[in-house]
């Protein structure tokens, strides 16, 4: 068979303050967006199963940070991303987009606002340069007063994520965490390191964020593995974390969507802040919202046996019609499903779709999105 | 160690041979390297395929590989069970097998490895 050999790092990949320890405790490591990062420990459908049913940790110190502060902070976010931050108190996380002039993405990003002229932006790893270059000229002769640093190297960053996730964390911290609200965040102390801890993850279940310093980032990693011995914790790589975002219907910049793009296109029209003055890409995705949209992306599940990939192509007839942008088998719904850009003549659920899977002709459906939604605590 | 009773490919599938048949699967080394298995495709029975051509793709949670035939033949069976249960390529790797094919020309036979060079090839 034709097997994708696990190659050994390349010098020039990057590491994460935890590298030595998913290299000691037998992680299988992939690179991923120029960073030596582990895909997977005791195997994807378990960490799956695992952060549904329990709780599991991932290291994401390879997001990056971009912070922008200044009085004109808020003035600098609401043009470069297309959600409304104005509607952000202090202490409160959105999902937003940093657009084109087209409306298309640059990237996927959660906006912190961490003080009334103060604001984080959490960047996705491939694109740290990408977005601080970007930001920068977008801020430079517009005449805004405001600081773009790229804040990377500070911040280790560690996602707990599953139904314990907040007993256990809340072992090693003082911070009333029932009090933080989802997409809200506090400051305080894990496991003595001082810390920004939010309610905010990808995978669809409940669970938080850590943004640690780098050099106690082992020390929080060890004590969250320590403390949720008892609840089952497993440490859990990316691989998990793609099927369990999947699974939950989040995007993945870079594979669901990019600077083709936009955000409307991408399904994401609640991250666009309509009723806010103009922002990069506002016209194109007004005019798009009032009935200008050629095609959006569509969630679908698999009628005959097969896994559509990345890549694969929509057909109808001889016509290639669209592109399947993610897809995979899902070990919590036990299902084929993925990501479909599709034409809007194709995107209403219950709508039949082919899907060329190497030669072979298979049937999908459309489905309503998420294909799971946790269901709320008691 | 590897089953001593089973031929190796170095493309990670191992060959079981009785008289003219050959039973194919992939090797412990395979299942470890792909994860999770969630998707076997097999061929028809009656198919013939050349040696080295691909007789099927495997799939767990995160690639797509191709099943390489490890000697020219005849598809005689094809292991209906792993549809159902895939991940029995990952529980018991050279039990589970893939097809059983009707060797064209037995001297590709001599050209598989033996359980001590496959052993060699994955350290």
């Amino acid at each position: 068979m034709s097997l994708m050999t696990t190659t050994p790092p390349a010098a020039d990949l990057r590491k994460t303050p935890l590298h030595a320890t998913h290299r000691a405790h037998g992680a299988r490591m992939v690179e991923f967006g120029g960073w030596d990062m582990p895909v997977e420990y005791s195997g994807i459908i378990d960490e799956h199963m695992t952060v549904r049913t329990r709780v599991g940790l991932f290291d994401v110190c390879h997001m990056g940070q971009i912070e922008l502060a200044g009085p004109d902070a808020l003035k600098a976010v609401q043009w470069i991303s297309s959600n409304d931050a104005a509607r952000l108190a202090v202490g409160q996380v959105q999902y937003s987009a940093l657009t084109t002039p087209e409306g298309t993405f640059v990237d996927d990003i959660l906006v912190y606002r961490m003080g009334d002229q103060h604001f984080m932006l959490v960047v996705n790893a491939g694109n740290i340069m990408k977005d601080y270059r970007w930001m920068t000229e977008q801020c430079n002769g517009r005449g805004v007063d405001v600081s773009v640093v790229n804040a990377s190297s500070r911040y280790a960053l560690i996602a707990i994520q599953g139904p314990f996730a907040e007993r256990v964390l809340q072992q090693v911290t003082g911070i009333e965490l029932p009090a933080i609200k989802y997409y809200w965040f506090a400051h305080g102390e894990v496991a003595d390191a001082r810390v920004t801890v939010s309610r905010t993850g990808y995978t669809g279940e409940d669970g938080f964020e850590v943004f640690a310093p780098p050099a106690q980032a082992e020390r929080v990693w060890n004590a969250l593995l320590h403390a949720g011995a008892s609840s089952g914790i497993k440490p859990c790589g990316l691989g998990a974390r793609d099927t369990l975002r999947l699974e939950a219907s989040m995007r993945l910049c870079g594979s669901d969507m990019d600077e083709q793009t936009s955000v409307v296109e991408a399904g994401l029209s609640w991250i666009v802040g309509w009723k806010k003055d103009t922002f990069l890409g506002a016209e194109r995705l007004r005019a798009q919202k009032e009935g200008g949209l050629e095609r959006r992306l569509v969630g679908f599940e698999m009628r005959d046996r097969g896994i559509a990939r990345h890549g694969h192509a929509v057909v109808d007839g001889d016509a290639h019609v669209g592109t399947v942008t993610s897809g995979t088998q899902t070990p919590f719904l036990k299902k084929a499903i993925g990501l479909a850009m599709v034409p809007v003549a194709l995107t209403a659920p219950g709508t039949p779709l082919t899907i060329d899977i190497r030669g072979r002709r298979v049937r999908a459906e459309v489905v309503p999105e998420p294909f799971y939604k946790r269901s709320e605590p008691a | 160690m590897y089953p001593t009773d089973l031929k190796y490919t170095i493309e990670h599938e191992w060959v079981r041979v009785s008289g003219d048949d050959a039973t194919v699967g992939i090797t412990d080394f395979a299942q470890k390297q792909l994860g999770d298995v969630v998707f076997v495709e097999l061929p028809d029975v009656g198919r013939t395929f050349t040696k080295g051509e691909a007789f099927g793709t495997i799939e767990s949670v995160k690639a797509v590989s191709e099943l390489f035939c490890p000697v020219a033949g005849e598809v005689l069976a094809v292991n209906e069970d792993l549809g159902p249960r895939p991940e029995q390529v990952n529980s018991q790797p050279h039990e589970a097998w893939m097809i059983r094919i009707r060797v064209a020309n037995s001297g590709e036979l001599d050209s598989l490895l033996d359980s001590a060079a496959y052993d060699a090839l994955t350290r």
